[in-house]
């Protein structure tokens, strides 16, 4: 099983990012998945939407995050993923977006509002120049011929949302199952990772026969609220889910 | 129609703005509509309950009124739309009437959507009560204030009445939520979207609903004798009563088409929402446009004294026309807006909604040549507005 933790770049603290990605790989986490904070974050419930607007307000922006990661001063063990939604990307240039990434070690993007099509189009060209990998959603209630073209264009691994809905929703993990049986016999060229909903170890264990990792991101926001120990919170949090 | 300005391509965009730039999420429901919408408006059954309904529920065709005191003053001959004589006070029923008979068509069980004055809310209440459909209202909680009669009117309706807190508390963050609802319960419920915004399909389809404006100016102008207006002018939020006054003089090149956008308390004032002045190209609630934005990409916080008005996009359509010069596009603060309101109610005896008003404040700012054709919209009436007209009198 492979782990990817978000959380939201400028939260708790403008300067949190870097110990952040430290403490999660500590606990050896394979994903680290960074968000980059929007105004208006349309995928998002209330969790992550909070974290976003207390991130811009402490500064945080694209240029920012890019300097904090260039200044990483620890080895990187864990692969990067920034994540955040298409018009601050398209206000800072895609190639300009791209080849900084490119500079700054991230391994892909996830970036929901950018479409298949107009990812073909416009975005495609560059992600490939600077090598970065694009990861794209697919829900349970999309239709089985467009889960082909967007795991043929993913790269990475595919996100399958585990329901469909806003992120932080209760989902009823179970019910997603029979899906997940539905893409094992699709033979999919990408690794599996399911994600929205994902807080415990339970649920975990019970999805593990069909996926190859879990996406864990307002659980673990939430899991930093208030702490004035974060390398704590985040062990305490983070180990019991990873550890085998 | 000879050329075809006004209506997107297969894909949904007007020159290089519109599209449907949605998450994934959001595919299965935008991809039904698109699918469906011109199927069904095209079915005989839809058009005689669509025209039925407008004629003896909303009350169409809306007059055509020839505003003698307000002719005389501005040297011109100057007839009012009056859309606000529609049922529920505004345009936007023109619009929540179609919809919801889409919705029906689709067999969905509920309806949400998102409203900035209120007039949306209260059209998309209406008709929901009229079809017996679960209806949820996302309002900013600003505007929940200061348009507390309409606030008090949905819910007699029937209909929730969710406050938006986020943001600036008004249209923008009622849209945000009313889209997040739509991607928590997608499969069983439509949005009615109030303006000519959002993913492809719905610019179109809000623009067709909405024609039935200047299809009726057309037949009624000749009436009063004249072959087509010199000027059409109409208050811009998202610009669907514009997209409605504007759609069938389009390819009329002699028409000159103005749509006024709140300046608020000026363009450079910092509390603003000219979005065409403001506003840089990209993407917002699911389509590309200009949209009022800081060099990072963020949203910036419009302002507007009119809820109606107070949105940092625009619908795709516009900024197109205005590329290519076939529309123009004005602005009028805050209180060249409620001083033409209150000239409109001394002169004509009429009070305008704070919206329609922008588009009246737009008199004082063209130059006509003496006794030019001038339809206004009236998009809707003023009794929403009285507190915020009696506080400027007391001032
Ligand atoms: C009376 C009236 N006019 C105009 C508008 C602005 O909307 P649009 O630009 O879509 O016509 C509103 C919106 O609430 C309104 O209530």
């Amino acid at each position: 099983m492979k782990y990817n933790f978000f959380f939201t770049a400028g939260y708790p603290k403008l300067n949190s990012t870097l110990q952040i990605i430290d403490a999660l790989q500590k606990c050896q986490v394979d994903f680290i998945e960074i968000g980059m904070p929007y105004s208006d974050p349309l995928a998002d419930g209330p969790t992550i939407q909070e974290s976003s607007k207390i991130a811009l307000n402490n500064g945080m922006t694209i240029d920012l995050l890019f300097k904090q990661l260039h200044a990483i001063p620890f080895k990187l063990t864990s692969k990067l993923i920034l994540m955040g939604y298409l018009n601050p990307v398209l206000q800072y240039g895609y190639e300009n977006f791209c080849s900084q990434c490119a500079l700054n070690n991230i391994y892909g993007l996830i970036i929901p509002d950018l479409t298949l099509e107009d990812y073909k189009q416009d975005f495609k060209k560059y992600a490939d120049k600077y090598n970065i990998k694009l990861i794209f959603l697919i829900t349970p209630d999309t239709p089985k011929k467009r889960i082909i073209q967007i795991d043929k264009a993913s790269s990475g691994f595919l996100y399958i949302v585990s329901s469909t809905g806003t992120t932080g929703k209760e989902a009823n993990l179970i019910d997603c199952i029979p899906f997940l049986k539905s893409l094992q016999v699709m033979k999919l060229r990408n690794q599996k990772f399911i994600g929205f909903g994902i807080k415990s170890k339970d649920q975990i264990d019970l999805l593990s026969p069909y996926i190859d990792g879990v996406i864990i991101g307002t659980a673990f926001i939430k899991a930093l609220q208030g702490k004035p120990n974060l390398n704590k919170a985040i062990r305490n949090f983070v180990s019991p889910i990873v550890q085998n | 129609m000879a050329t075809k300005i006004g209506f997107p391509d297969s894909k949904g965009y007007y020159g290089k703005y519109g599209g449907a730039i949605i998450p994934e999420l959001l595919f299965g429901n935008i991809h039904e509509l698109k699918k469906n919408y011109l199927k069904i408006m095209n079915t005989p059954s839809f058009k005689k309950e669509f025209n039925f309904l407008l004629k003896n529920y909303v009350g169409r065709p809306s007059p055509l009124y020839f505003a003698q005191n307000l002719s005389k003053k501005y040297q011109a001959q100057i007839f009012l739309k009056r859309e606000d004589l529609n049922h529920t006070g505004s345009h936007k029923i023109n619009n929540t009437i179609g919809q919801i008979l889409i919705a029906k068509k689709l067999k969905k069980t509920k309806i949400i959507a998102e409203t900035g004055a209120g007039q949306h809310g209260v059209a998309t209440a209406t008709v929901c009560a009229l079809m017996g459909l679960e209806c949820n209202i996302y309002m900013g909680a600003k505007d929940i204030e200061r348009q507390a009669s309409n606030y008090a009117r949905m819910k007699m309706l029937g209909a929730q009445v969710i406050p938006a807190t986020s943001g600036s508390k008004t249209l923008k963050d009622a849209t945000n939520e009313a889209i997040r609802a739509w991607i928590n319960e997608p499969l069983s419920t439509h949005y009615i979207i109030g303006s000519v915004v959002g993913p492809a399909p719905y610019p179109d389809m809000v623009t067709r609903f909405q024609s039935v404006i200047s299809k009726e100016i057309k037949s009624q102008l000749s009436e009063y004798g004249f072959k087509k207006p010199d000027f059409l002018i109409a208050c811009i939020g998202g610009g669907s009563n514009a997209a409605g006054t504007f759609f069938h003089f389009l390819n009329e090149p002699k028409t000159k088409l103005i749509g006024v956008e709140a300046a608020g308390l000026g363009i450079e004032s910092g509390k603003s929402a000219a979005t065409l002045i403001l506003g840089r190209f990209g993407v917002l609630h699911g389509s590309k446009t200009i949209l009022m934005q800081d060099k990072d990409g963020q949203i910036t916080e419009p302002h507007s004294i009119s809820a109606g008005l107070d949105y940092p996009g625009i619908g795709p359509l516009h900024p197109f026309l205005k590329d290519i010069k076939r529309a123009q596009y004005i602005s009028a603060t805050d209180m060249e807006a409620v001083e033409a309101g209150l000239e409109l109610t001394k002169l004509e005896g009429i009070i305008p909604a704070l919206e329609s008003a922008h588009a009246l404040a737009a008199l004082k700012k063209i130059a006509f040549k003496k006794n030019a054709c001038v339809v206004i919209s009236l998009s809707g009436r003023g009794d929403k507005d009285l507190e915020t007209y009696q506080n400027y009198l007391k001032k």
